[in-house]
């Protein structure tokens, strides 16, 4: 998958209660998530981001609670992937079951600013800041979440199996 | 090879004899957990697979515990379709208000999770059951819907940290206060993606309650499962709550563990997390300038019987500092009638303060108890990130129960001795 976006960056740990306040969680519609992603810390990411747009984080992205509605309300927003330095393990494994893709790459996060332009090519993990030309090399999935990823998520390779 | 206790549990429930840490396996499932908030989500996941019945009646639990009783009309919508759902696939272990709790407390008083056994929970606070021996750990709604129709999750195996437990506590120091030494010392992801095993003769010393505080409390340190050897408590509790048989697990004593930490329960001190993560920890006794607004007991962390008979000791005698909410939340109807039966809930409101139903409210701003701008609450709740318990710009203490009690009484952060000795 070959994903192109600007670059909405923030800082380490940002947690699921930042990502989705619980007051809005008596919804689960992506969209409606969407409307009040990341509100807690950036109040205009909701009116500004554009479909393909990429997120980047710092360490421990995702962190607290279990709540699927965080990168439910991501991918509602219309950003296309997540790129961290490392991922809380249950939005990780929330974000391959959902099939958002998100790729941990310490040296691409310290590399990119907010308003960068950012490619990213999730099958070779090669992410490329083409505001300032600079190429990563995020380590690829093992074969065994590649599997779940590129069949669309948990549930359509259950299906599948 | 050697493992560790995690490594035990996961071999035996994928049918290996033995697993390596960063291996990728499929594992049989005795419990598929689920609240309000999570479970819509799930059950909407579990339909596209077009099945109609789940792999084991009594091997899924439904709690609405967050938003309930319902908060307001779209949490009341989230409750029906849950319970439709649950009826529906006559799920057994569907827990409605007036026989609920806050699900974290309620499924090891219920028995339905026990030594030895491996659960999955789309709640994060799943980790609580490692206290029983059990690998239990927090999953996501697609997860929830993928093991309700198979029974199985994948998992990466963890490597695991070692908590070498040593001495016992000295005055009200609790379960609470080492594990938020603990994150305080390795950081909100200190663990990430790993055990925590506690080990040593310290253990011995902890009650069942303190053991539930500190395992619920692994997530914080980003661990995949916190978990405890089985003792005799451990039997005893799981006896006298189940009919289940456990099996017991221990690490071999050559297992390997990325790092080993030795620590003396007689040196720790009342602890408490300041805004707004988990590991910003100080002594309390450094905090005594913090005027608090509110101060709330209970949840999954703290809403046992010990907890509340520490709190209720303080409140004996004495009325809570003017203006000071302070709201008191039992994790259980079966908490809530051993606190009444014991007279804890009469000192609790001859004292000032209010006692809430199970439910989550509070602890994660739903309901019960929410804070205003600027204001600050003292908590014996998980987590303190920002907007936990309201408004962006209020603040989340967190602490024992004895602290939150002596420090609803005095206005400000406040140890027991200091409280004895006003
Ligand atoms: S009491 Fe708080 S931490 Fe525990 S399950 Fe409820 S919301 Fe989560």
């Amino acid at each position: 998958m070959k994903l192109k976006g600007n670059v909405f960056k923030y800082g380490d740990h940002v947690d699921t209660d930042v990502i989705i306040p619980a007051q809005y969680l008596n919804t689960a519609d992506p969209k409606e998530l969407a409307k009040h992603c990341m509100q807690d810390i950036d109040t205009t990411y909701a009116s500004k981001v554009q479909d393909g747009d990429i997120m980047v984080g710092g360490i421990n992205f995702g962190c607290g609670s279990s709540r699927e509605h965080a990168p439910l309300a991501i991918k509602g927003s219309g950003a296309s992937c997540i790129i961290a330095k490392t991922f809380a393990r249950i939005f990780f494994r929330n974000s391959i079951n959902i099939g958002l893709p998100i790729l941990e790459c310490p040296d691409a996060v310290d590399g990119i600013s907010t308003g960068d332009v950012v490619a990213v090519d999730t099958d070779t993990g090669v992410i490329k800041n083409i505001t300032t030309g600079k190429e990563y090399q995020a380590a690829p999935f093992p074969p065994f979440l590649q599997n779940i990823i590129e069949l669309g998520g948990l549930v359509k390779s259950i299906a599948k199996n | 090879m050697a493992m560790t206790m995690t490594q035990k549990i996961l071999a035996a429930h994928c049918g290996e004899k033995e697993v390596k840490a960063g291996q990728f396996i499929n594992c049989d499932l005795d419990m598929v957990l689920g609240n309000d908030i999570t479970t819509p989500v799930a059950i909407k996941e579990f339909e596209k697979m077009g099945i109609d019945k789940v792999f084991d009646t009594k091997k899924v639990s439904i709690v609405p515990d967050h938003f309930t009783p319902n908060k307001d009309i779209a949490a009341a919508e989230q409750c029906l379709c849950v319970r439709k759902f649950a009826h529906s696939l006559d799920i057994e272990n569907y827990f409605e208000v007036g026989e609920m709790g806050i699900e974290h407390v309620l499924l090891p008083e219920k028995g339905l999770v026990i030594a030895g056994d491996l659960i999955i929970g789309a709640d994060s606070h799943t980790c609580t059951y490692g206290a029983l021996g059990a690998f239990s750990t927090g999953i996501g709604s697609t997860d929830m819907a993928a093991g309700m129709a198979t029974g199985k999750a994948w998992f990466k195996v963890p490597s695991a940290i070692k908590f070498n437990l040593i001495g016992k506590f000295k005055k009200e120091v609790s379960g609470k206060d080492l594990i938020l030494h603990i994150i305080g010392m390795i950081g909100v992801d200190g663990a990430l993606y790993q055990s925590m095993e506690f080990a040593g003769e310290g253990i011995a010393t902890l009650t069942m309650d303190d053991r539930f505080t500190i395992a619920n409390m692994a997530i914080e340190a980003g661990a995949k499962n916190g978990i405890f050897p089985v003792d005799d408590k451990t039997l005893e509790y799981i006896k006298v709550h189940s009919d289940r048989t456990p099996v017991v697990y221990e690490a071999d004593s050559d297992a390997e563990y990325e790092k080993v930490y030795d620590i003396d329960l007689g040196t720790l001190d009342y602890t408490v997390a300041c805004p707004h993560l988990p590991d910003n920890t100080k002594l309390a006794s450094e905090l005594s300038d913090i005027v608090i607004d509110q101060s709330v007991i209970g949840s999954c962390t703290n809403g046992r019987i010990t907890d509340l008979e520490a709190a209720a000791k303080l409140f004996e005698g004495r009325k809570v500092k003017k203006g000071v909410r302070t709201i008191i939340f039992p994790g259980t109807q079966k908490v809530y009638l051993d606190a009444m039966e014991k007279g804890y809930l009469k000192t609790f409101v001859e004292a000032g303060c209010v006692v809430s139903a199970p439910t989550c409210g509070p602890c994660l701003g739903g309901h019960m108890g929410i804070l205003a701008a600027g204001e600050r609450a003292i908590s014996t709740t998980n987590r303190n990130f920002v907007g936990r318990m309201g408004h962006v710009d209020s603040e989340v203490y967190l602490a024992s129960p004895a602290v939150a009690a002596a420090s609803a009484i005095t206005g400000r952060i406040t140890t027991p001795e200091e409280l004895e000795q006003l």
